[in-house]
């Protein structure tokens, strides 16, 4: 009986090979016959080397039994692992992934001496004194005057912005890029924003409208649902 | 039982000393009992100010060490007799007095006293922790200087990690109003702005007060000098009173702009 249904089927598409999991059955059964069905059908030597998206349905892998996967397919064998997908996720994962999305609204003046620190983006309602410090892994979103440093991206998303009723910021950071104010005495600038310029790659500091056509995933849940 | 009021400004030399005798001084004017604590341990001249340096007998350490009681402390005020002085120690360390002394002291003043008003050392570390700790309300003074504004925000944001009655009140000491006006000053405006707590003073740079403190008379007791009805101001606004702050010269603009803080407060 078991013999008949295969727990390991490959497919051919144009993007190269992929590999389904039948997801009923056991771990050690499905590595077992995978590694049969890879010795069988490895490529020869001269062949190039074939990359492979591992489809695991609604299975959860644990890192040890991922990178025994890994091993199996890529090592041992001429495949390249293109992805490996599984349809689910651990709570734990899942909930730190929510927090890294969410927006978190603060009401506090961050004064001179203090640090405010946040995953996820944040939404501070009042100002960042000089001397002050905000830092998210998303975005920043001042209602209120900057006047301190604001990092966002702080875990390196290039994508974050920084967002102040009134810029004025003694340095602007964005994941690895700093940018600090100028040396003579300047204004600040009402309702404007700074981000990660690609082309000048450095921080620039421009209206909002820009920002609506250079970031359109706003949201940081959007975000990262794409950006994995 | 009295409310004790801790002077602070981590900057030092922004006007701690002073602020804390004249205000004192000028509570004992309108008739409130008031004591006077130095807490600034080795560096101490609260007791200069006041021209008491020559009663010292005992200190603050020497109370909190067990020494002797802290009525034996207490110097009475040479021109009152309800202003009393408890002087900091000059040999020993900050290390000397603890918060948990520094209340006991402070909560067995409060019995017998309106006011206790306490002189914060400059700085953040232990000294301005005990300073701190018996306290209800804390009134910070700072100057129009980018430096010592930047200190006082770092200090109001310390004073609101802690659990007093109300939000800290803010004073603003030395101002030069030729230099505010070419704005070569900070504006008072925008130092309450940034600072965001409420003004309860401002007392303008006056020569006289540095003659003052030199003789030992405090500034408040001269009628008519502007920083001596400055500081008597900040105590009626204390005691509750809604006074309009002083024009730094006759200039209807300033005037206006001045008043518009005592509508913030009130």
């Amino acid at each position: 009986m078991q013999d008949k249904k295969q727990i390991i089927t490959i497919k051919g598409t144009r993007e190269g090979l992929s590999l389904f999991i039948e997801e009923s059955a056991t771990y050690r059964d499905a590595m077992k016959e995978l590694h049969e069905k890879m010795m069988a059908s490895k490529p020869r030597r001269d062949e190039p080397i074939v990359s492979v998206k591992v489809k695991l349905g609604n299975r959860y892998l644990t890192e040890e039994q991922e990178n025994e996967l890994r091993r199996v397919v890529s090592v041992d064998n001429r495949f390249k692992i293109d992805s490996i997908e599984s349809e689910l996720i651990r709570i734990e994962d899942a909930l730190k992934w929510q927090e890294d999305s969410e927006i978190k609204a603060v009401n506090q003046i961050v004064r001179s001496g203090q640090v405010l620190e946040i995953k996820g983006d944040l939404l501070l309602i009042g100002d960042v004194n000089p001397g002050g410090k905000v830092i998210s892994t998303g975005n920043i979103y001042i209602l209120g005057n900057l006047f301190g440093i604001a990092h966002a991206g702080f875990e390196g998303d290039h994508d974050s912005f920084i967002v102040a009723s009134y810029m004025k910021p003694t340095q602007l950071r964005i994941a690895d890029y700093i940018s600090r104010a100028p040396d003579y005495e300047s204004d600040g600038v009402y309702m404007e924003c700074g981000f990660i310029d690609g082309q000048q790659d450095k921080i620039i500091i421009d209206s909002l409208k820009v920002l609506s056509r250079k970031r359109r995933e706003i949201s940081g849940f959007e975000r990262r649902m794409n950006n994995g | 039982m009295g409310e004790a009021i801790v002077i602070t400004s981590g900057k030092g030399g922004v006007g701690k000393t002073t602020t804390s005798a004249n205000i004192g001084t000028a509570l004992a004017l309108m008739d409130k009992k008031v004591c006077l604590i130095d807490t600034d341990i080795g560096l101490r001249n609260l007791d200069v100010v006041m021209g008491l340096e020559n009663r010292i007998i005992y200190d603050i350490v020497d109370v909190i060490q067990g020494r002797c009681k802290l009525k034996q402390a207490l110097i009475k005020d040479k021109r009152f007799d309800y202003l009393a002085l408890l002087p900091a120690a000059q040999t020993s360390d900050k290390t000397a007095v603890t918060t948990d002394g520094m209340r006991e002291i402070v909560a067995e003043l409060k019995q017998e006293y309106d006011y206790i008003i306490i002189d914060c050392p400059a700085g953040i570390e232990q000294g301005f922790q005990n300073a701190i700790s018996g306290a209800d309300r804390a009134i910070v003074v700072t100057t129009p200087e980018k430096s010592s504004v930047r200190d006082a925000d770092r200090i109001v944001g310390l004073l609101e990690k802690e659990e007093m009655k109300e939000s800290p009140r803010l004073v603003i000491n030395r101002i030069r109003n030729h230099m505010m006006k070419n704005g070569d000053m900070i504006d008072v405006d925008d130092i309450v702005q940034l600072l965001s707590i409420d003004l309860i003073g401002i007392v303008v740079d006056d020569d006289e007060v540095i003659k003052a403190s030199n003789k030992g008379e405090p500034i408040a007791l001269t009628p008519n000098s502007k920083a001596s009805i400055a500081y008597r101001n900040i105590a009626r606004r204390i005691l509750g009173e809604t006074v309009p702050l002083q024009s730094l010269e006759d200039d209807k603009g300033v005037l206006k702009r001045l008043k518009r803080f005592i509508g913030m407060r009130a």
